[in-house]
């Protein structure tokens, strides 16, 4: 069997003292893992890492085999963002999130949320805004997703400004305000997908809602430690 | 039934061997019969300095560097810089610093790199005591000289960070153009690194 794609490199891990297991991420074969040979030599060192994007040949007798991949470099985000302490913990935040989505299973509009993401961190843009939102699409894709279309006591579409902890729907301002301390703030950036912010504290919200529901539905759910990296980046953006 | 040709204490050698970097069954088995062939000028010397070494082995309580004592050789050197403590992630990366003698400083050995996928977090490297040693009044300079990874930079700017508090000046190894390098043959990350970080000649 073989397949060619295009993918970012989510991690890689040394195989014997040459070779190197590279955990990669691809839009038509999701999370997809494979051995490079001599991919612990110095040539292949600056090529294999994490967020560099990648054009995979994967290789193997089964699909369900490990197999081989042979790599060639297509846009070396990595070097790109070295710089950036925000955009390179950003960059562990999502290979960290899409590590727990099942091998082999294709996601494309996440990886597409990725792509973008990966896309305005190189490029200087605001993007922290669309960081909770790769957050959330996340949850979603793993059945988790939170609903901010309506408010689920009244049905309004307008003036949603919470989100109820237990089902995960907004709550507009009137129906909340009187459980306002039980409840979760949505900041506004999350309703409309084309709103771009650098305003910390509403961010800090955004990043407050998806940690809850990342919590909930996936750390505390599979018995792990949360994301290091997630708690270091939000500390980070406090002494902004 | 196949009969053994060699003894189990001769096979468990060369099954230890062969764990070794580098070394196969094959090439274990040649280096036990050449142990074996040189008895008293090799294998039983190396004998001895194994098993010195597995009773002196100490891991240097003040930078992590491994020695025979603690503190290490490099921290009780009166002739080194007390100034400047240089960062590395792994005591290969120590060793290698002080193979090219260009350093004269003190080091700290971190045990490894932040990494998201495996787990690694701020707790699990020796940090807190480098901020220990960071913050010594005579410490005016620290040298993150990590590798130049995802993971060995977002361990930088970290360290950067927590280091703020302390009163002194955070460095990093420079970036661009190995020795003997073609233009030709570099990524676009390394030519760009170099690129920006020109001077002036």
């Amino acid at each position: 069997m073989e397949w060619k794609e295009t993918g970012f490199i989510l991690g890689v891990r040394p195989y014997g003292e040459t070779s190197a297991l590279l955990e990669s991420w691809t839009r038509d074969h999701g999370r997809a893992m494979g051995l490079v040979r001599g991919g612990l030599s110095r040539r292949w060192k600056g090529i294999l890492q994490p967020g560099n994007r990648i054009v995979l040949n994967w290789r193997g007798r089964f699909s369900e085999q490990l197999g081989v991949f042979i790599v060639e470099a297509d846009h070396l985000y990595a070097s790109e963002l070295m710089n950036c302490p925000l955009a390179l913990l950003a960059l562990n935040v999502m290979n960290e999130l899409v590590h727990i989505i099942p091998e082999r299973d294709p996601h494309p509009r996440l990886f597409d949320s990725y792509e973008h993401l990966l896309n305005a961190m190189s490029k200087g843009y605001v993007w922290l805004a669309d960081l909770v939102r790769f957050e959330l699409k996340v949850l979603s894709e793993l059945g988790f997703g939170i609903d901010l279309t309506s408010c689920v006591a009244t049905g309004d579409v307008d003036n949603l400004v919470y989100v109820s902890p237990r089902s995960g729907r907004a709550v507009s301002r009137s129906a909340g305000l009187p459980y306002s301390d039980r409840l979760l703030p949505l900041p506004p950036f999350l309703l409309d997908d084309t709103l771009v912010t650098n305003d910390i504290p509403l961010l800090l919200q955004g990043f407050k809602l998806a940690g809850f529901f990342l919590d909930r539905h996936v750390y505390s759910f599979r018995k792990i430690a949360p994301s290091c990296m997630r708690e270091i980046l939000i500390k980070r953006l406090i002494l902004l | 039934m196949a009969r053994a040709a060699i003894g189990s204490e001769i096979e468990k050698l060369i099954r230890l061997f062969s764990g070794l970097p580098g070394l196969g069954l094959r090439s274990a088995r040649r280096v036990v019969l050449y142990l074996i062939k040189r008895e008293e000028q090799l294998l039983r010397p190396l004998s001895r300095a194994l098993e010195m070494v597995a009773d002196s082995i100490k891991i240097c309580s003040c930078c992590g560097n491994i020695d025979t004592t603690d503190p290490c050789c490099v921290c009780i050197d009166p002739k080194r810089d007390l100034s400047v403590i240089c960062v590395v992630e792994d005591v290969s990366d120590l060793w290698a610093l002080e193979r090219a003698r260009v350093m004269n400083s003190h080091y700290h050995v971190l045990g490894g790199v932040l990494s998201a996928l495996d787990g690694i977090s701020p707790h699990d490297l020796n940090i807190k005591r480098l901020i220990e040693r960071a913050c010594v009044p005579e410490v005016q300079e620290i040298l993150l000289a990590v590798n130049s990874t995802v993971e060995g930079h977002t361990t930088a700017h970290y360290i950067t960070d927590i280091l703020g508090d302390c009163n002194v000046r955070v460095s990093r190894l420079a970036q661009g153009i190995p020795v003997g390098g073609e233009l030709d043959y570099l990524d676009d990350g390394t030519l760009a690194a170099a690129i920006n970080a020109r001077t002036i000649f």
